[in-house]
């Protein structure tokens, strides 16, 4: 199914300026022709208010249709700091009271990115100015999140995994200190997609946080003193680490990357207080190594017997299995149970692989103090299409169906907005939310992805508009969810992919014949979207087309401004109901970070974003590749061909706030 | 091999991806004590150059400092720079005891120069980083054809090949050889999400998968030519049968402990998709047009070293004589 807003771009003249995104809303009607008008009146008025760079566009009647749709199922207006659930709010579990810091990189356990602050608003917000900034002096795709607790912000660099303390007690928020782990130079040969970093999480007067040469190491948060420091795997076995860890009941929980580099994919716990490994649970291989006991009870058949890890895969090949996670972890304190994702099957040809290669590309539920296996359903048996599952899960307890139920909600790879019922690992609905054609739907009774044969990657032949391409739907690029609009904000990308002529290529002096992946935008040009979705009524609200992919995470809060970043530089803020663009700044260099807010020492509200462009999307800058080598970065430099001219490299943080 | 040369050797790892070298822990702590390489190893995009500092590179090291998208100019001395992986035997190695060493050091005898290596694990990445960053100007051995090169004429043609144990039955000649549905197989995976050698495909292809243990070709950077863990694991009976790319098999295969046969796979080529054989060239950039006909002067004039050279390492070679290189029209 094609989201009809694409529809909306043959109607929208190509000459618009770059920077000018445009904002679509979702076909209001099931009528074709109307359809049509109406999309290309409000793309129209959409196009005028941008070129005024005037903020006041009127709302459109897609706007207002969502609004009756969903009027009574969110009261706006409503906070979710209660706790209670009641059918017609969407609310999280475990919610904190609102403190002005951002302690976790998706700032809670439920993972929404929702800053309570409203002090910026969607009528002072075309007022935000730079506070000050911060040169990490590292240029390299910055993709984590700042930290910020008792006035100080932490935040971690790509390589070499620098941690700074910024003291923002003082003017211009001086380094406090800065601690350097010295992580293995050799490791940046080992990470796939640039050396990337996405952030630290502070518990208990400590920052944890890994380093790309597998480290994971404890620093003391008011000094910058090392506490402990512990080594969880090999860069000579390929792996690395890159994900920002969490914390939970004094457990610091951690993923390894490498899926194309043969190793086997695990998730770490290590003892918050020292460092030791509490437990480890690996994602393939027999049970007790994947932590599968007599709690484990997955909804669906299809992830259901004994040593799956091993019987979905022809024999022994589990022992390279991939099926690392470098993603995401929620918690849910009232079940307590973790939610992850572990990343795609490898790396081995397709082929040579048959059986659904579990469990890669899986979600999993898991008690955080023993890693007991709870509940895992495998979002794409088989992978063919690098489709890893490491994307967030948001916690919510939401009306289903007339009926509140505890939920965890996911934009992923195959480019399905799904949500589960987080108890059991029951699919409540798929639906999809960019154009797909490696799919054709998600078999509700079974829990199955129904593939679509004709994309099947066959070795020696060409298999053209394969959608989502291998970055799927959305990537790593987190979500936020706000609990006023009760609306999700998915930062995400339109790409499909061919796979085409095979070359000669040589590695280590053997010759093969590499496959030629090239991906290219998908239906409408556009390379990114930013985009609205109800999740009660199960539908897209409103997307604003980006010509890049939108590589950053988004923000929302209390004021109702939604926050993200653009790969050729432009920090924005939109209106969260409608969409509407309030403001937006031209960063030094392009965003894949993650916007947070936190409340200063002199009780004004900030939004800080790194800006530095680099990540898989943005290697062609961060790795200065060539633009003409098409398959480069994984076929991902024939899609990012022009971000030369777009972008440069940086590395620096922008604070910004209301005069 | 004694703990020394194991160090010396041991110098860096590299992989896929993002396509660059790096330096392995036995070397790390004296680099990052080097001010200016530490610098690199913080504003290098996208790779950390491969030096060791237990060989004398020190022109390499000049280079690799610099920004990679500055070509680097003519040297004062004449030299022939060569881009190498330097360790990667039977390859190339930084003390210069592989067949591509010695080839580039007939190449520069020729020229009235002396060679001057810029070292680069060859993995994926390394055209990028080394010739086409201007760190050097020929490398030795690449696929012809290959597409950011331009290459000389072909100087030898060799093929993937089966090893297996001398003796204990007939060895495997064909992919269609019975044998191969219960014999335990090795072959060498990339790391690629879509790509593989080509036996793995020749393989899956036939179904043969059950019985197919794979080895990565990055192998681990730490330990003396990584690659070569395919072939040891015929001798030490880990695998019944390898597949593996001609040269690596046969100059391996010659120094286990056991007796290994060598034989080159059929069909040559699994349908136009899967070629086993590959025509190898020496390569140098695009614009070095005058540098490749020189280049493809010397190896007509010198057919005969070359063979030499090719023979002493074992490489095997198919249909292609070693006068295929003055009867290449191309």
């Amino acid at each position: 199914m094609i989201p009809p807003f694409r529809r909306a771009a043959a109607a929208v003249p190509d000459t618009r300026p770059a920077v000018c995104a445009e904002r679509v809303p979702r076909r209001a009607h099931r009528s074709r022709a109307l359809a049509l008008l109406v999309v290309a009146a409000a793309a129209a008025a959409a196009v005028a208010g941008c070129s005024r760079g005037d903020a006041n566009t009127t709302r459109d009647g897609n706007n207002a249709e969502r609004s009756a749709a969903t009027a009574g199922a969110i009261p706006k207006g409503s906070a979710s700091s209660s706790g209670g659930v009641a059918a017609g709010k969407i609310t999280s579990p475990g919610a904190e009271a609102e403190d002005g810091q951002w302690v976790r990189p998706a700032k809670n356990f439920a993972s929404t990115r929702f800053s309570g602050l409203d002090q910026i608003n969607t009528t002072n917000a075309k007022t935000l100015r730079v506070a000050w900034t911060f040169e990490t002096g590292v240029l390299r795709g910055q993709e984590g999140a700042p930290l910020v607790v008792n006035n100080t912000l932490y935040l971690v660099t790509p390589y070499p995994n620098l941690l700074y303390a910024l003291d923002l007690t003082k003017p211009g928020a001086p380094v406090k200190w800065k601690y350097e782990p010295k992580p293995l130079a050799a490791a940046q040969g080992v990470a796939c997609c640039d050396v990337v970093n996405r952030g630290a999480v502070f518990d208990n007067g400590r920052i944890y946080y890994n380093t790309l040469d597998n480290h994971t190491v404890a620093v003391d948060a008011n000094t910058g003193k090392e506490v402990w420091n512990t080594k969880l795997g090999d860069i000579n076995q390929g792996e690395t680490i890159t994900m920002a860890p969490l914390v939970v009941k004094g457990k610091v929980l951690v993923g390894v990357s490498g899926g194309e580099m043969g190793i086997r994919g695990w998730l770490t716990a290590l003892d918050a207080a020292t460092g030791k490994i509490a437990w480890r649970a690996y994602h393939t291989g027999p049970d007790k190594d994947v932590l599968i006991g007599p709690r484990f009870k997955p909804f669906y058949k299809s992830d259901q017997g004994k040593d799956l890890g091993i019987s979905s895969w022809p024999p022994d090949k589990w022992h390279q299995g991939g099926a690392g996670m470098w993603g995401w972890i929620s918690y849910d304190p009232g079940a307590n149970l973790i939610y992850y994702g572990t990343s795609n099957a490898g790396p081995w040809n397709p082929e040579m692989r048959p059986g659904d290669n579990k469990w890669g590309s899986t979600l999993f539920a898991r008690d955080p103090d023993t890693g007991e296996a709870v509940w895992a359903w495998q979002a794409s048996p088989h992978d063919e299409y690098d489709y890893d599952e490491i994307n967030e899960s948001i916690l919510l307890d939401m009306p289903v169906n007339g009926q509140t139920r505890p939920v965890l909600v996911r934009a992923d790879r195959p480019g399905y907005l799904d949500v589960f019922d987080r108890r059991t690992g029951e699919l409540l609905s798929a639906d999809p939310f960019v154009h797909i054609t490696s799919s054709k739907g998600i078999d509700l009774k079974t829990g199955r992805m129904i593939p679509n044969e004709e994309k099947s990657l066959k070795t020696g032949q060409v298999v053209r508009d394969i959608c989502p391409a291998a970055p799927g739907g959305k990537d790593w690029q987190p979500m936020a969810f706000s609990p006023r609009t009760g609306l999700l904000y998915i930062p995400h990308q339109n790409l499909c992919m061919d796979e085409e002529a095979v070359e000669p290529n040589y590695i280590a002096g053997t010759p093969y014949v590499g496959a030629n992946v090239k991906m290219y935008a998908g239906p409408g040009g556009n390379r990114g979207v930013f985009s609205a979705w109800d999740p009660v009524a199960r539908k897209e609200v409103w997307s604003i087309k980006e010509e890049f992919p939108v590589w950053s995470g988004a923000l929302v809060t209390a004021g109702d401004v939604v926050f993200y970043g653009t790969m050729d530089g432009w920090f924005k803020a939109l209106d969260a109901r409608s969409g509407q663009l309030l403001w937006q700044f031209k960063t030094g260099s392009g965003i894949i970070g993650q916007p947070i807010s936190f409340r200063g020492p002199d009780g004004k509200q900030y939004v800080a974003i790194l800006s530095g462009v680099g990540g898989w999307s943005g290697a062609i800058v961060a790795g200065n590749l060539d633009p003409r080598d098409s398959s480069a970065a994984l076929g991902f430099v024939n899609a990012m061909k022009d971000l030369k001219q777009h972008s440069t490299k940086g590395g620096t943080l922008y604070v910004f706030a209301l005069p | 091999m004694s703990s020394r040369s194991r160090k010396a050797r041991g110098g860096w790892r590299v992989a896929r991806g993002d396509r660059r070298a790096g330096l392995t822990p036995a070397v790390e702590l004296a680099v990052l004590a080097l001010p200016a390489l530490a610098l690199l190893a913080v504003t290098a995009p996208w790779r950390v150059a491969s030096l060791t500092p237990l060989a004398p590179v020190s022109v390499a090291q000049a280079a690799v400092v610099r920004d990679h998208a500055t070509p680097h100019p003519p040297p004062a001395t004449r030299a022939l720079r060569v881009c190498a992986d330097p360790n990667n035997l039977p390859f190339s190695n930084e003390r210069g005891e592989g067949f591509e060493n010695r080839l580039a050091e007939l190449v520069a005898r020729e020229m009235g120069r002396r060679v001057e290596y810029t070292w680069w694990a060859q993995r994926r990445g390394f055209w990028r980083n080394t010739i086409k960053a201007g760190r050097c100007d020929v490398v030795v051995g690449l696929p012809s054809g290959y597409g950011p090169a331009l290459t000389t004429r072909p100087y030898y043609r060799s093929t993937y090949v089966f090893v297996t144990r001398r003796g204990a039955r007939p060895p495997v000649r064909s992919f269609d050889d019975a044998a191969l549905r219960t014999a335990r197989v090795g072959v060498q995976l990339i790391g690629d999400d879509y790509a593989n050698t080509p036996p793995v495909a020749a393989l899956a292809r036939r179904g043969i998968v059950d019985n197919v243990r794979g080895y990565m070709i990055y192998g681990d950077y730490r330990t003396p030519s990584p690659p070569s863990a395919i072939v040891a694991a015929v001798a030490r009976r880990e695998v019944d049968v390898a597949v593996a790319w001609g040269p690596l098999a046969g100059y391996f295969a010659r120094r286990q402990r056991v007796p290994l046969d060598v034989v080159p796979v059929s069909p040559a080529s699994d349908g136009a998709a899967v070629p086993f054989t590959f025509d190898i060239a020496m390569g140098v950039r695009k614009s070095d047009a005058a540098l490749r006909d020189t280049l493809d002067a010397i190896l007509t004039r010198r057919h005969a070293a070359v063979a030499r050279i090719l023979d002493a390492y074992g490489v095997p070679r198919v249909g292609m004589d070693s006068n295929r290189v003055t009867a290449d029209a191309r």
